[in-house]
């Protein structure tokens, strides 16, 4: 079921419907017949396979690595240890937040999983084999587990390769006026705090993380296939670090079997590959498993925040504090714009009217993987709107208002945008108060009510959730962000052919988010071609402008708007030259209905097929113009766009056993401008399952000798077919003023969206029990022990 | 990349050419069944055998037959097989509520039930299916083949009575007629479906007319899940029953005694005092199932 | 060991070692790449193809274990050049966004509509529970197999 509120904003572009819509996917013609390509799927002469040695513990000094029986093994033609790699320089890299990371352990091992050594042998199995020969005596050291504990005097440091780094200290970060919020405080009726944990999970997607490096030394090419989100980024790192220039390092980046953030980093075992084709001159090909993948790539979230929400006696909140300690594993490797190290979470006071906010961020060392910044977080977003979203539940109860209406009453007006919150984000546009009407009208709320009351007459507890988001993406002003001094701009160049035929090259990546279907809709959108006369190319660097890659939602408001810049480049070429074929002047030219047409005389036209084929044909073109319509643009995004939604869930629990059972998902999303309608709720499905996952059965735990818990899909469980139910969509429209084409990016919404809605629900089943907050995951152990009052820690193991 | 370190590998022809090469060979061969239990422990290299002896060429391991009363399941059944038996669904409802919470329907398509109940998980639902059950494993050897009910088959965690030279072939359980109206179901709590059971309960009743009117508990078997229980079974609380009225009072009082008796561990499924009482919950629960099919069982 | 298997109506010979998961014989010795590897314990599916008539995670078998069978991958789906209506069904109803799963839940449910041609949407779930999705929370995917079983064509040859 599918609900459009039929009073949306128009459409930004007034050009009617074009080639926007359901579009089926130009890619699927592969997929379906088993034809993608993927990292592992390639195959050159000679390729050899490499395998990496993992720490068995978490905190410990390597006294020595003795590889000799593995080079010995008829099958093995290299082995590469951090000493080897520390005599090329190459023992530390750089990671995305300025920080450095092992590339093979040297002094100490930080993290289970840390990579200690490379083999390189002529088949994966072979491979697999020769790491069991390599004997690495450890002297084990007390491990640094509890995040809580990492700035108590005397706990282990994890960090002591970093000149007169003392303790686990990462940073302190804050923003908003603490001041103001103190005094709103002060001032309030009411004020109701909580302690919650976002507990680390991973965005496993199903593809691992891999690579095949063949470098060539007699160009002195280094060629590169990568499960990269980011190819250039990623080239213009490698170029900093391994000695190759960057005219002469080419990243493909296939077919990717998912990222959700988690291709975003480089990661150690692309390196070993590199230097592992080096030392060889034959291409290497590393493929991580999953184990590897669970234990040593970048984690999400793994935030533990303190929220308090101060509001008046009939529920408008005054105000919002928030001190979070963030774990980031053993080396800072979380990716987000250099100025914010906690990412954008400061965009907690979320969809409401709240003039005062403060929170402070303190990061801290662990004996854990590292990472931080992944799984459709949209820069630590999830965390906040989990935050405010349950604060305002919280709040609610307190004040025996109903949620629903807590929240109408706090939502932002329509008339407040462009509004500025507390801690400085400019949100673009958005009619909050409709979409949250919408959902209820879908939800049945007041039914919903009504039959929750009569259930629990029964002895029978069914909870409803609201989570109201509001998204920051599409990373964004050069003047404000950028990543290892690179601004987040990203480019498209566009070609088109004489027969009329477009080629578009983009800097983004997709993995699954349709892009070779809706960047040609884009472009044939503005050139009244259709998409299938628009050829999407991606992924590769030899042939893509440069920009910072696909992440944070970031494709459709900054790629998006590159493409629409360049088509219209290329349509303002197409005038001038139509122009000439009509021998009218350019200005008595108007646009309408996919074609230059003159104005009073509308069947005097030129559509973009003919154009083209004339402006590389002879005729007389004016000073000034040549003879092509090709266009190029480098788009700086003025600022971020704002999408938002208003889901609700409804959860039946069984209070006995813990079980939650997930029964209607509603989901009203705003994302501006919808290219593909089709692409769009796509997006919202998967993000729903995404909350399910992590709110019900996600965490990866850590036990008190740092043993990563959830290394397996054994024990890090993703939610299948029967735990998600039918989601029942609907959508409001309102453009983002600044937007070429006013969309606003959906890739996270629902990842962001959902899990708030998810804990509001079990938590409001449980009401009758005086359960007031639960953390993730819900599983029926952590459901049972929340009613017992006996809740269990989150983010450590059971013991 | 998680792959099985070198092994050796021999086809078996039949039954007797296993039990052949198992001598031969020792107890560092393994049977290959399906190889769900086996192959991932092979992965992880948490098992290396030597020498691996497939048989699933042995095609007449693999059946679901009644002879008199006993239903006889060939080891080599799988478990998508044992799941859509109207035969066994019509004796065994048990084995149909069990196996459908088992794993997933892809792994059940090869995996068997021999291999399951030697795999001797202390999660492995059939284990405490079969000993709610009250089944008997036929076990064949050189010295021919010997007989053990499936409440003495498994010794402890991985552990079962059969020898390194030996293979379990059969499985069989008694259909029982006359004046008994028998029932039985199972309940499995997970943290996801297809998961390891946090906690699970099996059981079967057998109801008789007795004086004035009123049912009593002939017999039941109660097969207890990944808590700990000896042998998968509920044994105390199964000896409280026999012979009572099947009212609710008594069921929740069989649930808290099976709760009291078993030994279940705290690990990433749940904190052992969950388990304990999931076991309370999810035993009265079943046995009211088993009663209520039992009621509806035609004597 | 050598190995004798027909592969999509194809017989191929060739020597193994034992320890060989059929995934790694399909992909790398047949290059077969239209089935995946996922993870390391046999619950992500990716890797699901025909061993003789029955859906199998392939990474949990050895390819020793198929001599003298019949596998049937991705590849073996479609008929000449005609595509399978549940590969069809995927295409329409957009059923996959990375496609790496793909693959598999269409061997799925190509095999769930060989013996029931019209499952119901929770019939469609249980048929895939084994498998997962992480790009599109399984409501295209069920729509998919339901549109392919509307549309499948009555004259289907057994598969091979």
């Amino acid at each position: 079921m599918k609900i459009h509120d039929s009073d949306a904003g128009a459409n930004a572009t007034g050009s009617g419907s074009g080639a926007y819509g359901p579009v089926p996917r130009k890619e699927d013609a592969r997929f379906v017949r088993g034809q993608g390509t993927f990292v592992d799927d390639i195959s050159l002469p000679g390729m050899l396979h490499g395998a990496i040695l993992r720490s068995p513990l978490a905190h410990a000094r390597i006294v020595s690595v003795d590889a000799t029986a593995a080079t010995a093994h008829p099958k093995v033609m290299a082995v590469v240890t951090g000493a080897d790699l520390a005599e090329r320089g190459l023992a530390w890299m750089p990671t995305i937040s300025g920080d450095v990371q092992a590339v093979l352990a040297t002094d100490k091992v930080r993290f289970q999983g840390q990579e200690v050594a490379f083999v390189v042998a002529t088949d994966r199995y072979a491979a697999r084999d020769a790491l069991e020969l390599i004997a690495v005596d450890y002297e084990p050291l007390p491990p640094m587990i509890d995040a809580r504990t990492a700035l108590d005097p005397g706990s282990p440091v994890v960090r002591d390769d970093r000149p007169g780094c003392t303790t686990n200290h990462v940073f302190d970060w804050s923003a908003g006026d603490k001041a103001a919020t103190d005094a709103a405080f002060a001032a309030a009726d009411v004020v109701v705090s909580c302690d919650m944990v976002y507990p680390r999970s991973h965005p496993a997607p199903l593809e691992t993380c891999g690579i095949v490096a063949d470098m060539d030394a007699v160009t002195g090419k280094l060629t590169l296939w990568s499960t990269s989100q980011a190819p250039h980024a990623h080239r213009t790192m490698y170029a900093s670090v391994i000695g190759v220039p960057e005219h002469k390092i080419r990243i493909v980046s296939p077919d990717l079997g998912g990222g959700f953030g988690a291709k975003v980093p480089l990661y150690p075992g692309y390196l070993c590959a590199i230097v592992g084709s080096m030392i060889t001159g034959r291409p290497v090909k590393w493929m991580e498993d999953r184990s590897e993948n669970l234990m040593s790539t970048t984690f999400a979230r793994d935030y533990h925040m303190h929220g308090e929400i101060a509001a008046t006696a009939d529920g408008k909140i005054l105000g919002l504090r928030a001190r979070v300690l963030a774990d980031h594993g053993a080396f800072n490797a979380t990716a987000q714009p250099t100025r914010f190290p906690a990412g954008f979470f400061h965009i907690f006071t979320g969809s409401y009217d709240i003039s005062a906010a403060f929170c402070e961020v303190t990061g801290v060392f662990t004996n854990k993987a590292p990472g931080g910044v992944a799984y459709s977080c949209s820069f630590r977003v999830t965390e906040a709107v989990y935050l405010v979203e349950r604060l305002a539940d919280m709040l609610a109860r307190q004040l025996a208002i109903d949620p629903a209406e807590l929240r109408m009453r706090n939502l932002l007006r329509p008339e407040q945008f462009p509004y500025t919150c507390a801690t400085g984000w400019q949100y673009d546009s958005g009619d909050y108060p409709r979409a949250l009407r919408l959902a209820l009208d879908m939800a049945g709320y007041d039914e919903l009510r009504r039959e929750q009351a009569q259930r629990r007459a029964r002895g029978e507890y069914m909870g409803i959730g609201i989570s109201f988001f509001t998204e920051g993406v599409g990373a964004g002003p050069r003047n404000q962000m950028d990543i290892l001094g690179l601004a987040m701009a990203d480019g498209a160049d566009l070609r088109v052919h004489p027969t009329g035929k477009a080629v578009l090259g983009v800097s983004v990546q997709t993995q699954g988010q349709g892009h070779e279907t809706t960047f040609a809709q884009i472009v044939a959108h503005e050139l009244g071609l259709s998409p299938d006369d628009v050829e999407v190319v991606h992924g590769d660097t030899d042939r893509t402008p440069f920009g910072l890659g696909t992440y944070g939602s970031r494709s459709t408001p900054v790629s998006g708007a590159a493409a629409v810049v360049a088509a219209r480049k290329v349509r303002e070429r197409a005038r001038v030259v139509a122009a000439a074929m009509l021998e009218v002047a350019a200005d008595d030219l108007e646009w309408l209905d996919g074609k230059w047409r003159v104005r009073g005389d509308p069947d005097q036209a030129r559509g973009i097929a003919e154009i083209a084929m004339a402006a590389h044909s002879t005729l007389e073109l004016p000073d000034g113009v040549e003879g092509h319509l090709d266009a190029s643009a480098v788009y700086n995004p003025p600022n971020l766009t704002f999408p938002f939604g208003a889901y609700i869930c409804v959860t039946d629990v069984d209070p006995a056993t813990g079980e939650v059972k997930v029964r209607r998902f509603i989901a009203v999303d705003d994302c501006g401008v919808r290219i593909n309608p089709m692409i769009v709720e796509g997006q919202v499905h998967r993000g729903l399952a995404d909350g399910i996952g992590i709110a019900l059965m996600q965490a990866i735990v850590f036990d008190e000798l740092g043993n990563c818990l959830g290394g397996s899909f054994m024990d890090y469980l993703l939610p299948t077919s029967m735990e998600c139910p039918s989601p029942e969509l609907g959508e409001t429209v309102t453009p983002s003023p600044h937007h070429p084409i006013g969309a606003k990016g959906i890739g996270e919404s629902a990842t962001v969206g959902s899990p708030p809605a998810i804990v509001n629900s079990v938590v409001d089943a449980l009401a009758p029990f005086g359960v007031v907050h639960a953390d993730m995951p819900l599983t029926p152990a952590n459901v049972w022990r929340a009613i017992q009052g006996r809740p269990v820690r989150p983010d450590l193991a059971l013991s | 990349m998680q792959v099985p370190a070198q092994v050796e590998y021999e086809k078996a022809t039949s039954v007797q050419h296993a039990l052949a090469l198992l001598a031969r060979y020792g107890p560092e061969a393994k049977i290959l069944a399906g190889g769900h239990s086996l192959i991932p422990m092979m992965k992880l290299r948490l098992a290396q055998p030597e020498i691996l002896i497939d048989i699933n060429g042995l095609t007449e391991l693999g059946y679901i037959s009644r002879s008199g009363d006993v239903l006889r399941i060939g080891t080599l059944t799988r478990h998508a097989q044992l799941l859509e038996s109207g035969l066994a669904g019509e004796y065994f409802t048990i084995m149909h509520d069990a196996e459908r919470v088992i794993a997933d329907p892809i792994v059940r398509n090869w995996g068997t039930v021999g291999g399951s109940l030697c795999q001797a998980d202390p999660s492995e639902d059939l284990s405490a299916a079969f000993a709610a059950m009250k089944g008997t494993m036929v076990i064949q050897g050189p010295n021919g083949s010997r007989e053990v009910s499936a409440r003495d088959f498994h010794t402890g965690p991985y552990e079962t009575v059969v020898g390194p030279s030996e293979m379990l072939t059969e499985i069989r359980l008694p259909i029982r007629s006359g004046h008994l109206r028998g029932g039985s179901g199972y309940l499995k709590v997970a943290r996801r479906v297809g998961d390891w059971p946090v906690g699970a309960a099996g059981a079967a009743v057998w109801l008789a007319d007795a004086s004035g009117g009123r049912q009593r508990i002939a017999d039941t078997g109660i097969g207890l899940t990944a808590v700990g229980a000896r042998h998968f079974v509920a044994a105390e609380a199964e000896d409280f029953l026999r012979g009572r009225p099947a009212d609710e009072e008594n069921l929740a009082k069989a649930g808290e005694i099976a709760a009291q008796h078993c030994n279940p561990v705290t690990d990433q499924r749940g904190p052992a005092d969950y388990k304990r009482h999931l076991v309370k919950e999810l035993t009265t629960r079943v046995l009211r199932i088993a009663v209520s099919r039992a009621r509806g069982a035609a004597s | 060991m050598k190995l004798t298997l027909t592969v999509n109506g194809t017989e191929h010979s060739a020597v193994i070692e034992p320890r060989l998961l059929l995934i790694h014989f399909l992909r790398d010795e047949l290059g077969l790449t239209g089935s995946h590897w996922g993870c390391d314990t046999s619950n992500c599916g990716v890797c699901v193809v025909w061993l003789d008539e029955t859906p199998v995670k392939s990474c949990t078998v050895l390819a020793a274990m198929t001599d003298g069978r019949r596998v049937t991958t991705v590849e073996g789906l479609a008929r000449g050049g005609t595509l399978d209506p549940v590969q069809e069904g995927f295409a329409a109803c957009h059923g996959l966004q990375c496609g790496f799963c793909t693959p598999g839940m269409m061997m799925t449910a190509r095999w769930l509509l060989d013996r029931n041609p019209d499952p119901t949407a929770a019939q469609v779930r249980e048929a895939i529970s084994g498998q997962i999705c992480r790009c599109t929370g399984y409501e295209n995917i069920v729509r998919s197999v339901l549109w392919a079983a509307k549309h499948d064509r009555s004259d289907e040859d057994s598969r091979l």
